[in-house]
């Protein structure tokens, strides 16, 4: 078989890291190659290096066994390197068909040639079974089938090999069947496919061949046959692979947070919240389950405040908080992980030490009057925090712009435990921080609910949905669809009543 | 430094270029910006100036762009020489007091309601503070100033003068006891408020409960709503500050100098504070430095105007160039500072504590 991507000794050298270390990668053609790693074993930076968004500090680049340096993805292109980015890179108000030939457009004068584009998306589309209405507007498709837009809109440029960016993270289980199935289509056909993926189930069983990075380095090249899940997960981490599984019963009979009937309507008029009720004791995490997008974040702002509700009733430890402002609600207790840090959870040019405070600003632990803010309480807060919850951090005054994006989280994270919150809203606690502190924070969150705390966990890992959750809520189009015990419901039945194939 | 060289190179070229010698020139400047005189009116220059640039960096803090300080501080003025040339003769104190107070209440009363247009009708800042000062200089202050004028020998259209009991004390004495007799100017008293309003506003913006919230709001509206501060009402809050700082622009001159409101009342002020601010970067301290600058450059460099060295427009341009030189070397000493920060934090994940720790 031809080797279709050799990488030599690959070192990238970012300021104070070593990103990626002499790594070394042989792909063969017509193969799906999986690259598994934690966060920061170099997984990322090495694919940028491929696609030529960055140039290597030493190594080289083969390609179908020629030496090619890139300055840009445009050169990578004109190779027939293609890759899907974890974050879609489409426009939402533009059409599929408009979001493929954006910027490729084929033209007739000064016209876009529609037809032609029609045609040869027609053909791409039956050759690999990846149907798609092509006038629908990209705002409206699912996430599987956005995915499925990006992997078309490299096949349209002529990619013979696609590098895929932990493509599986935002699918519910289903939807990865269907990508696997395409992608075996694409390999059929001869295509080669690198997947970045660390969900080793799924690289088992797709792959063909596995590389596995750690710290930079390639430590392992190892065929799936040969290998378990537990094998290749001390590959990545160098120890027995931690699992969130929460078991024995804490749940007390005070309430934290009930919300009764709640009914949210957008500014269009469109039900986003449909009648949802449930409550969370203090000592219990209520999971909440389903595929981004079907009210989770309506739920969210509702109960913190921040959207008002068209109906129903929300209460805190009892008293009945529907009409009260978000700082009202803070003040009595209630803390917030959001699922995009960057937007509701942290200011970006603030230091650490004013960010540990946010949303937490006028408890009396941080006041040294009632107007004036106690900074040295407040540092010693940030320090605490940073001690406890491993923020790599030069120190509480470094602008938290400068943090990666894991201990941005676990500054988040670590700011609501510490200042014991209750109850605590959470979306995806532990989205994008690697294995290790993945456990801590699992470990924090089960210490944290034994000492009383009513959690409200939204998570698209199922596996941590299960794994932490006393009881189980699935949300479908704003409505909870099915409670469940996460003792005896598996991921699989889990993602078949979020997209609602169970009834 | 190198920003300062390379500014006075560039300064010294459109000199060359405007066919006056430099050399001469920068001498003509230094030699008339020393001495005691031009320094004092370099400080009653930067005094108003450096209220406008607060008033500007209070709303700037929380990403409000308000560019409404010309017309508040203009309004204020007015009404503030209305009323304190009404009320006669007072006890000193008292009628400073209500003087100060009336411009204070104008100025926060006019940003107020741009504040209040935003946050009921979500009508950008800039829009409506441009419209309000159209409507405030040509619109309110004109047609009062018609009904309300008095008459007097001088062609300009003026109110009535403000009793002594209402004039702010002059710095002079204080000044001559360390330097020497001063002729022709006064060292405006106002000083003395500008630096604590400057105090003021430092402490309430970076050790406030309120300046946390504003700043939060200007760092990241939506974590800063999620966090719990009320938005609509923090908008109008700063707004009102702002005003309210607006209102004392004017006062320097008002009580200081003039006594009285004219036509010929100083207008630019607020345009020019946003410069200070900007080249301030909002801080305390840095709007200070800035102002001064400012208000020395625009003085000492008039020298050259008078002795014929340069035509007043070349004057405008070299102050431009040095003050946008001084604004480049600020914003890439501040881009060298960022990067060295995320250099020290990811430096710090890759330290060997961190490499165990993954490891284990």
């Amino acid at each position: 078989m031809s080797v279709a991507v050799r990488l030599t000794g690959i070192t990238k050298r970012f300021p104070g890291v070593l990103a990626n270390d002499r790594i070394d990668l042989v792909v063969e053609a017509g193969e799906i190659h999986a690259i598994c790693g934690e966060n920061g074993a170099g997984k990322s930076t090495l694919m940028k290096i491929l696609y030529g968004m960055q140039a290597p500090d030493e190594g080289s680049i083969e390609v179908l066994d020629q030496e090619r340096t890139f300055s840009s993805p445009r050169e990578a292109i004109d190779v027939g390197i293609g890759m899907v980015h974890q974050h879609f890179m489409l426009a939402d108000n533009l059409t599929v068909i408009e979001n493929v030939i954006l910027g490729a457009e084929p033209s007739k004068g000064a016209l876009i040639d529609f037809a032609t584009a029609r045609s040869r998306l027609g053909e791409l589309g039956e050759a690999y079974g990846l149907a798609l209405d092509l006038d629908d507007a990209v705002g409206t498709l699912e996430v599987g089938e956005r995915q499925r837009i990006e992997i078309i809109k490299i096949l349209y440029r002529g990619a013979r090999i696609l590098i895929l960016d932990e493509p599986t993270a935002v699918l519910v289980p289903q939807e990865v069947e269907e990508l696997f199935r395409n992608l075996r289509e694409l390999k059929t056909e001869g295509h080669t496919i690198i997947f970045i993926d660390h969900k080793l189930d799924e690289v088992l069983e797709i792959a063909d061949t596995i590389t596995v990075l750690r710290q930079g380095r390639s430590v392992a090249r190892v065929k799936p046959e040969d290998v378990t899940a537990q094998d290749l997960a001390e590959l990545m981490v160098g120890s027995e692979l931690p699992t969130p599984e929460t078991r024995e019963v804490t749940v007390t009979d005070q309430t934290a947070v009930e919300v009764r009937g709640i009914s949210v309507v957008d500014e269009a008029g469109v039900t986003r919240l449909r009648d949802v009720g449930f409550s969370v004791q203090c000592g219990e995490i209520v999971g909440v389950a389903g595929v981004e997008g079907n009210g989770q974040g309506e739920l969210v702002e509702a109960i913190l405040g921040i959207a008002p509700v068209t109906g129903g009733s929300i209460h805190l430890h009892g008293d009945d908080v529907t009409g009260w402002s978000v700082r009202q609600r803070r003040e009595a207790g209630m803390g917030y992980i959001p699922e995009d840090r960057h937007r509701r959870g942290l200011l970006l040019p603030a230091p650490v030490w004013e960010n540990s405070i946010l949303g937490h600003q006028t408890r009396r632990r941080f006041l040294s009057s009632r107007v004036w803010i106690d900074d040295e309480a407040s540092r010693d807060h940030a320090s605490n925090v940073v001690e406890r919850f491993d923020v790599r951090t030069p120190g509480v005054h470094t602008p938290v712009h400068a943090l990666s994006g894991g201990n941005q989280q676990k500054l988040v994270v670590g700011r609501e435990l510490a200042i014991e919150c209750n109850p605590l809203i959470a979306a995806h606690p532990t989205r994008g921080i690697d294995v290790g502190s993945q456990a801590a924070v699992w470990e924090d969150l089960r210490r944290a609910r034994a000492e009383g705390l009513g959690l409200l966990l939204i998570s698209a890992d199922l596996e941590e949905l299960i794994g932490l959750s006393d009881t189980l809520l699935v949300m479908l189009r704003g409505e909870i669809v099915a409670r469940l015990d996460p003792a005896r419901v598996t991921p699989r039945e889990l993602g078949a009543y979020m997209t609602g194939a169970a009834a | 430094m190198a920003a300062v060289g390379l500014a006075l190179l560039v300064a010294a070229l459109v000199l060359v270029v405007s066919g006056a010698d430099p050399l001469v020139a920068f001498g003509n400047i230094w030699e008339y910006g020393s001495r005691l005189e031009t320094v004092i009116e370099s400080f009653n220059r930067a005094t108003p100036l450096y209220l406008s640039g607060i008033a500007f960096a209070i709303a700037m803090r929380m990403n409000l762009f308000q560019i409404g300080v010309e017309g508040q501080y203009i309004l204020a003025a007015f009404f503030a020489a209305y009323v304190g040339a009404g009320v006669g003769s007072l006890f000193p104190p008292l009628h400073i007091a209500i003087i100060l107070l009336t411009a204070m209440i104008v100025g926060a009363a006019w940003a107020g309601l741009a504040g209040w247009m935003k946050v009921t009708r979500n009508v950008h800042e800039v829009i409506s503070t441009i419209m309000l000062n159209a409507i405030a200089v040509s619109g309110v202050v004109s047609f009062l100033l018609g009904r309300w004028k008095i008459e007097s020998e001088s062609l300009d259209t003026r109110l009535g003068d403000i009793a002594t009991t209402g004039w702010f004390p002059s710095l002079n004495p204080i000044v001559e006891l360390a330097t020497r007799e001063i002729k022709r100017v006064e060292l405006t008293g106002f000083i003395l408020v500008a630096a604590l309003v400057g105090v003021a506003y430092h402490l309430i913006i970076n050790r406030s409960r309120l300046g946390y919230d504003l700043r939060a709001t200007g760092a990241n509206p939506w974590a800063a709503e999620a966090s719990g501060v009320p938005p609509r009402r923090t908008i109008v809050l700063a707004m009102l500050l702002s005003g309210a700082v607006a209102g004392l622009v004017g006062m320097a001159d008002l009580l200081g100098d003039q006594h009285f409101y004219s036509l010929r009342f100083p207008q630019g002020l607020g345009f020019a504070g946003i410069a200070v601010a900007l080249l301030g970067r909002n801080h305390a301290v840095g709007a200070a430095v800035a102002a001064l600058a400012f208000g020395w450059l625009e003085r000492a460099s008039g020298v050259l105007e008078v002795r014929g060295d340069a035509p007043r427009e070349i004057v405008t341009i070299m102050v431009a160039v040095i003050i946008l030189f001084a604004v480049i070397a600020y914003a890439l000493a501040q881009r060298r500072r960022r990067i060295e920060a995320a250099a020290a934090a990811s430096a710090q994940v890759d330290s060997p504590a961190a490499a165990e720790e993954a490891d284990t």
